[in-house]
């Protein structure tokens, strides 16, 4: 056991803190890739502190990776309320995939940019008969000439109205077996014949969207991998994805917001945190969250340790992490009482609404990216090694 | 940055898995709990390991590894259902004694010839009619569920956590029946008992249950551990409407909600261990937390993996109940849930 990081990693931390001392007052205060969110990415990329590991010559700063050095950033950045730069879609999932399985042409064309937060991309997955079963996908793709001719729907696709282009997955091989017949195609969402109709969800955002294609036509060398490959090309993506959903860390911010509201707001003249049923259930949490936080210290052991086996560990992320974090702000809900109904204009709203918010937010994270009961398949026959469920003849 | 075991301690984990394996078997824990047979051979075959010896000094005759060994040794305890004064002699009584002048007690503890009691619960939690107090140097008064009814000495705490030592030859010992017959506890009764003095500084006391806190915690996470690895077998093998039940999700989803919610439990009993030795600021709220939190998953793991089991679950034939019943057991020993969660809040200031 040595859970210090060693000398060359603490002088590295002081030089993260001093930039954030320094720079702090530059960084955008929301999210989104306005002037502001590209200034202050161009200035992190400088520093190292996003894109770190992006060669130089697709426009990163070319860092060797090092594990420790990018866990030290996040959580400086994040314990300092600073952004760590721009995110989204193609920033965390394309560029990972296309330094992985790009041409050069490719990443040439398409990561500087990218992480510039010039080109923003969504992602084309999911579709209204393809969910948890992603690999029956049908949107279609017909080479005809120099081209593919692409028809079909999209559903779940977030800031499709915002993205430049999309990276989608569509079937180029009908005969193949289902995962054999899926190609990875680049392209721009600005091309004739894309209709994109936004789907409002409960939190009243329409940050998703349907998307129609029809006769969309799409240059042939746009393909990320060969014809028949997209899903072992999603699935490098897909990696990325899960590694981000239920990180701990994050449940820790909102862990000390709960400390704070329970500890100010107050109900028959007593402070929430002094009812001993809301107390109980907050030290509940408190201990759910101390679990997955030494989880995680255990799975980036496994990466620095190469003899340390962490499967499980990694496997249960998702799952135990949305579930807390549902659980989590639905106790500040349940303790403001009343107080928890109000929404939006609401003049007694608290924390901005961001209790109401997070708790559907989360349900969304509990079913997107791999619901809780597919992660339940995955950990059985992963982690467990039981058998999968025998498919019913057709 | 390293959190995980060493060579050195997968080790000390797979020898004494081994012993455990090949020594105490299902058949042996039955005969100890029916009373058939005693806890001595087991204590003695793990002394030959140097298990009581762990947590002892060098200077008294111990091998001073660390809580985290100790830790894992328990883990391997709880997976086995093994009997024995582990958490009484080995972890807290040694942590106590640690802290005094009784070096020659120590010497024998670490042998394994001196099994040294466990009379904590009254100050935890006193009930009525129970609890020992002091006049002129000698106790009177109740203690209920002491640890090992076989102890030569008791270590006592009073109601204002002052810890005594008692001889057994001057108290009276009753033995108790509890659910776990894997273990064998039992009441105190002081009656002007001659007692020797050992620390009247609350931080021993407190130190001493941290420990046994956290070595209950690594006996469930083994005990869990064990119940879910054996529900997954049984699924893998019994089969019904023509497969294995196995195959069934509603089956697989209940070993995979054990596998999510037991595996966070590991990483939380390393570092409470890790944080015992080291961490002195946190090491009392981890120790609270980890407890209460493994109890919940303890008694979730316990009740699903009978379940995955069917009939079969609840007879005495499979002995599963052995698994369900130590956890139980460690779930109410020194401090059941909500208890230690108020006692969580406390350390943070949260308790007006």
């Amino acid at each position: 056991m040595d859970l210090s990081f060693g000398p060359e990693y603490d002088t590295f931390r002081n030089e993260v803190k001093a930039f954030l001392t320094d720079q702090k007052s530059a960084s955008p205060k929301g999210p989104g890739f306005g002037n502001d969110g590209k200034a202050w990415q161009r200035t992190l990329i400088e520093h190292g502190y996003t894109a770190r590991t992006i060669p130089k010559a697709y426009g990163g700063y070319g860092a060797e990776p090092d594990i420790l050095k990018s866990r030290i950033i996040a959580e400086e950045f994040s314990s300092a309320g600073v952004s760590q730069g721009l995110g989204g879609q193609g920033i965390s999932m394309l560029v990972p995939t296309l330094l992985e399985l790009g041409t050069e042409e490719q990443k040439q064309q398409f990561i500087k940019p990218t992480i510039d937060g010039d080109l923003v991309w969504c992602q084309g997955y999911s579709e209204p008969g393809a969910g948890s079963d992603l690999a029956s996908l049908r949107t279609s793709a017909v080479l005809d000439g120099d081209e593919w001719v692409i028809n079909g729907q999209k559903i779940w696709t977030s800031t499709a109205h915002l993205a430049d282009w999309i990276f989608c997955l569509v079937r180029t091989e009908p005969d193949a077996k289902k995962h054999h017949g899926i190609s990875f195609l680049l392209f721009d969402m600005k091309t004739p014949g894309i209709e994109i109709r936004p789907l409002v969800d409960m939190t009243g955002a329409a940050n998703f969207n349907e998307v129609f294609f029809t006769d969309v036509r799409v240059p042939k060398d746009q393909i990320v991998g060969n014809r028949g490959q997209g899903w072992q090309v999603a699935n490098s993506v897909l990696g990325h994805e899960r590694d981000m959903l239920g990180n701990p860390n994050a449940a820790l911010g909102r862990l000390n917001a709960l400390f704070d509201l329970m500890n100010t707001e107050t109900l028959a003249g007593q402070k929430l945190i002094d009812h001993p049923v809301y107390r109980d259930r907050l030290m509940q949490i408190q201990g759910r969250v101390m679990a997955l936080r030494f989880n995680d210290m255990r799975i980036l052991s496994s990466r620095l340790n190469p003899g340390q086996d962490a499967t499980l560990a990694r496997l249960i992320v998702k799952l135990q992490g949305t579930e807390l974090r549902h659980d989590l702000e639905g106790l500040a809900i349940d303790a403001m009482g009343e107080l928890g109904l109000a929404y939006e204009d609401n003049p007694y709203l608290r924390d901005s609404g961001s209790w109401q918010n997070q708790y559907m937010y989360q349900l969304g994270l509990i079913i997107g990216g791999g619901t809780s009961q597919i992660q339940k398949n995955i950990i059985s026959e992963r982690g467990l090694d039981m058998p999968r469920e025998p498919r019913i003849a057709k | 940055m390293e959190f995980g075991l060493s060579e050195e301690q997968t080790l000390l984990v797979d020898s004494t898995s081994r012993f455990l394996r090949d020594q105490v078997s299902l058949d042996v824990v039955r005969k100890i709990a029916a009373g058939d047979s005693t806890d001595e051979n087991v204590w003695s075959g793990l002394a030959e390991l140097g298990i009581p010896a762990l947590l002892i000094s060098e200077d008294a005759g111990g091998i001073n590894l660390g809580t985290m060994e100790a830790a894992l040794i328990a883990e391997v305890l709880g997976f086995h259902v093994t009997p024995g004064p582990f958490i009484s002699t080995a972890a807290m009584a040694t942590t106590a004694l640690s802290a005094s002048k009784r070096v020659d007690l120590l010497s024998e503890m670490a042998t394994g010839n001196c099994r040294v009691g466990v009379a904590f619960s009254e100050a935890v939690g006193a009930r009525d009619k129970a609890g020992v107090t002091v006049t002129n140097g000698k106790l009177n008064g109740t203690a209920l569920f002491a640890l090992d009814a076989e102890a030569g000495f008791y270590l006592v705490a009073t109601n204002q956590r002052t810890i005594y030592l008692v001889d057994r030859t001057d108290l009276e010992c009753r033995n108790l029946t509890t659910i776990d017959k894997t273990r064998s506890t039992c009441e105190l009764v002081f009656d002007n008992s001659s007692a020797e003095l050992i620390s009247e500084d609350p931080e021993v006391f407190a130190r001493s249950l941290d420990m046994g806190r956290i070595m209950l915690s690594a006996d469930t996470l083994g005990a869990a551990q064990n119940m879910l690895d054996q529900a997954v077998v049984y699924a893998k093998q019994r089969e019904q409407f023509d497969r294995p039940i196995a195959t069934f999700q509603a089956v697989k989803h209940m070993c995979a909600e054990m596998a999510a919610q037991l595996e966070p439990c590991r990483s939380m009993v390393w570092y409470a261990a890790h944080a015992f030795d080291e961490l002195p600021l946190e090491s009392r709220l981890v120790a609270c937390h980890t407890k209460a939190h493994i109890s919940e998953v303890g008694k979730f793991v316990a009740r699903t993996s009978t379940e995955v089991h069917g009939g079969m679950g609840f007879t005495d034939l499979v002995g599963l109940h052995y698994w369900f019943k130590r956890i139980g057991f460690n779930r109410q020993l020194l401090g059941a849930p909500e208890l230690l969660r108020e006692e969580a809040a406390k350390l943070q200031g949260l308790v007006a």
